[in-house]
């Protein structure tokens, strides 16, 4: 069984949500990434979301692209990332990471290295937002056959056939987009998102995280109420772009106390 | 070489109403359209492993719509009369093949023979596409367009059917190219649409095209993207290849006409590609015709400022949703191009070229940004013709190889696009102020 697999098992029998927050590795400043891992365990993170910087982002709103532009002015590329992995796994062996990031950086490597690499880091899942499954079949066997769970997004115009065909690629979670847009983008309908999550649990048992457009406590407890999984992005990445470098570790805290709090409160 | 014969009939009523059904030279392409076995890309928008659609979730269905649309209407009769009438009335066509006689002997060899795209409406080969579109946006009924832009020409084209039409339409122009083309941003703006000044990664087309993917992501389900170039996720490549194909149907036809056969070789420009593939596309089953299109070397391929991945063998990788050559760091990040002409400054080329350079249909090759000024001038002195910029590379590396042809050879290049846009840049480049 996975990390991931086994966190959620823990989660359920203890009746919770999992909180995964998503930073951008490298932002604001290659420095500071391997101790805001760490912070946000901390405070109350179930898993990792890290971000790999890619100079076209295609998927995300102004806030990530600005982390991604950060990160990239500092030459924080995929291999660097995995080089923070494996720093955090000094001290950390249980938090489940997972990647997140578009296929070019992967493709640069290879689909066989880029796993190899991955596994040797102890990465736990990937998500590539521009590999739909038709385009992945390949990359999905190379994750699998080192026990890497590739995670696939949902989205609100995914119809059901589509759905049957990613939970069947997909392991570890899959992660509805709980809007249409990029990152960032406006606010969700809470009762919209918890249909559609209730009809992709008659698709699948995999656990189904739901993200996009939680902005404060109060729409992370809605979503965890529904959910598997409640993941945070734009909003925490915006906490460290209002941060300095001495308040960063603390404001970065401060938020995810009041996350935690709420989606445990669900 | 994939071969098949599958769509054969289809295109045969394609190029029937491409043409325009009172064209005298109609029925003389027929015979030859008969041996087209070419057939790219396969039902996913494969060309071997370039192209496909690498895109984020929530675009699937969005694509899946476009390409279910685009099936129904590529070959439906009153959808290809209405693009044929407008490419005749509105646009000007079928545009004319022109002998340049005095530059050909100037430059002593091969005869050089122009597709005078210069001639169309808005001044470019991209209204072909727009025109195509726009009308397909109509039929599935979204009120609203969107558009990337690098030079201007694919904004103002997108803006100008746009108004045509009756549709809104807002363009997408990197903030360093809305500085650079002042002027088309104001034709834009006369035709009724916004323009969107994009600040992010490096200001240019790349980030224009990301900007308006989002855009698309976002308004989904009232706007039709209408793509400039033969690259982004299927079906874009193949459906702005068949609208700009007319370029190379109507070539066939009048090479035959004026000359009694067909060139020697077909030149063209490459940025995204997608006049170039307008007129390869109908070449490429014709026997002994080199297909060549020709890079941007910027300032030198040795210097690396250049935007010309086919040239420089640069690694494969994903970008804007397909699989293609792609200027890139060890990290597969994309890197910053260089051109004069900002119409090919653009990491990445439309993967159906990388299928060729790959099969060996076509060459490329690529001409630095001084080589295409002298073209530029050349033409402008001998034969009263401003060439965009764009196209002054095509008209460079054709001036290298007639040289080296006979005068009985002919070389037929495509004449892109025409050079008013340019001439701030132009005489910028002689210390002029306009």
């Amino acid at each position: 069984m996975s990390r991931i697999q086994s966190a959620f098992a823990t989660l359920k029998q203890q009746g919770k949500t999992a909180l995964i927050p998503y930073i951008t590795a490298g932002d604001p400043h290659p420095k500071f990434t391997v101790s805001l891992m760490h912070t946000l365990v901390k405070n109350g993170a179930d898993m990792i979301e890290l971000g790999v910087p890619f100079s076209d982002p295609m998927a995300d709103g102004p806030v990530i692209q600005r982390a991604s532009e950060r990160a990239l002015s500092h030459k924080v590329g995929l291999t660097a990332v995995l080089d923070m992995v494996r720093a955090f796994r000094e001290t950390d062996q249980a938090t489940p990471i997972i990647l997140m990031g578009y296929a070019n950086p992967i493709e640069a490597i290879g689909a066989v290295a880029f796993a190899d690499r991955a596994k040797s880091a102890d990465v736990d899942g990937v998500i590539t937002v521009d590999y739909p499954p038709e385009e992945c079949a390949g990359f999905v066997k190379e994750l699998r056959a080192r026990d890497i769970d590739p995670v696939f997004l949902l989205s609100p115009t995914t119809d059901a056939k589509r759905v049957e065909l990613i939970v069947n690629q997909a392991s570890g979670f899959v992660y509805y987009v709980s809007l249409k847009g990029v990152t960032g983008a406006a606010n969700l309908d809470i009762v919209e998102v918890a249909a559609r999550v209730a009809s992709i649990r008659e698709q699948t048992k995999l656990p189904v995280g739901v993200g996009f457009g939680i902005r404060d406590a109060a729409t992370a407890k809605a979503t965890a109420a529904i959910a598997d999984a409640v993941v945070v992005g734009s909003r925490i990445v915006l906490a460290i772009e209002a941060s300095n470098e001495a308040n960063l570790l603390t404001n970065v805290a401060t938020l995810m106390t009041e996350l935690k709090l709420a989606v445990d409160a669900a | 070489m994939r071969l098949k014969s599958r769509h054969l009939c289809s295109k045969l009523i394609d190029i029937k109403f491409s043409l325009g059904d009172n064209l005298d030279y109609a029925n003389h392409d027929i015979e030859e359209v008969k041996m087209q076995l070419y057939d790219m890309p396969d039902a996913r928008g494969h060309f071997g492993q370039y192209g496909g659609t690498f895109v984020a979730e929530t675009l699937v269905e969005a694509l899946e719509e476009l390409r279910v649309m685009y099936e129904k209407y590529r070959h439906d009769p009153v959808f290809l009369a209405e693009y044929a009438y407008d490419l005749k009335h509105f646009v000007g066509r079928p545009s004319p093949i022109y002998h340049a006689k005095r530059w050909s002997e100037k430059v002593g060899g091969a005869q050089i023979y122009l597709k005078r795209e210069d001639l169309n409406h808005t001044g470019a080969h991209k209204i072909n596409n727009t025109i195509g579109q726009a009308l397909l946006a109509k039929r599935m009924g979204k009120p609203r367009v969107i558009a990337e832009t690098g030079a201007g020409q694919h904004g103002v084209a997108t803006a100008t059917i746009a108004a045509r039409l009756g549709l809104e339409c807002v363009v997408y122009m990197g903030s360093e190219d809305v500085k650079r083309q002042a002027p088309n941003v104001f034709r834009m703006k006369l035709l009724g649409a916004t323009v969107v000044p994009v600040e992010s990664g490096s200001k240019t087309l790349k980030d224009a095209l990301n900007e308006a993917m989002r855009d698309w992501v976002t308004n989904v389900h009232n706007t039709f993207y209408i793509i400039g170039t033969v690259a982004g996720p299927h079906p874009y490549p193949m459906m702005v290849r068949d609208f700009q194909a007319v370029i190379g149907i109507e070539s066939k036809a009048q090479m035959m006409e004026m000359v009694g056969r067909q060139p020697d070789a077909v030149v063209a420009c490459v940025g995204g590609g997608s006049n170039a593939m307008g007129i390869f596309y109908p070449y490429i089953d014709v026997p002994n015709v080199r297909l060549i299109g020709v890079e941007a070397a910027g300032l030198g391929m040795e210097t690396g400022k250049h935007a010309a991945p086919l040239t420089a063998n640069s690694p494969v990788g994903v970008l804007h949703g397909n699989r293609t050559y792609l200027m890139q760091d060890n990290d597969g990040n994309i890197i910053e191009t260089h051109s004069i002409s900002a119409g090919l400054d653009y990491p990445g080329v439309g993967p159906e070229h990388a299928w060729l350079k790959d099969i060996h249909r076509a060459e490329y090759v690529a001409v630095t940004d001084d080589e295409a000024m002298t073209a530029f001038h050349q033409l402008c002195r001998t034969e009263g013709i401003i060439p965009a910029l764009e196209s002054s590379h095509a008209l460079a590396y054709a001036e290298k190889m007639a040289k080296t042809m006979t005068s009985d050879q002919i070389l037929l290049v495509n004449l892109s696009g025409r050079g008013d846009k340019d001439i701030n840049t132009v005489a910028k480049l002689a210390n002029i102020t306009l």
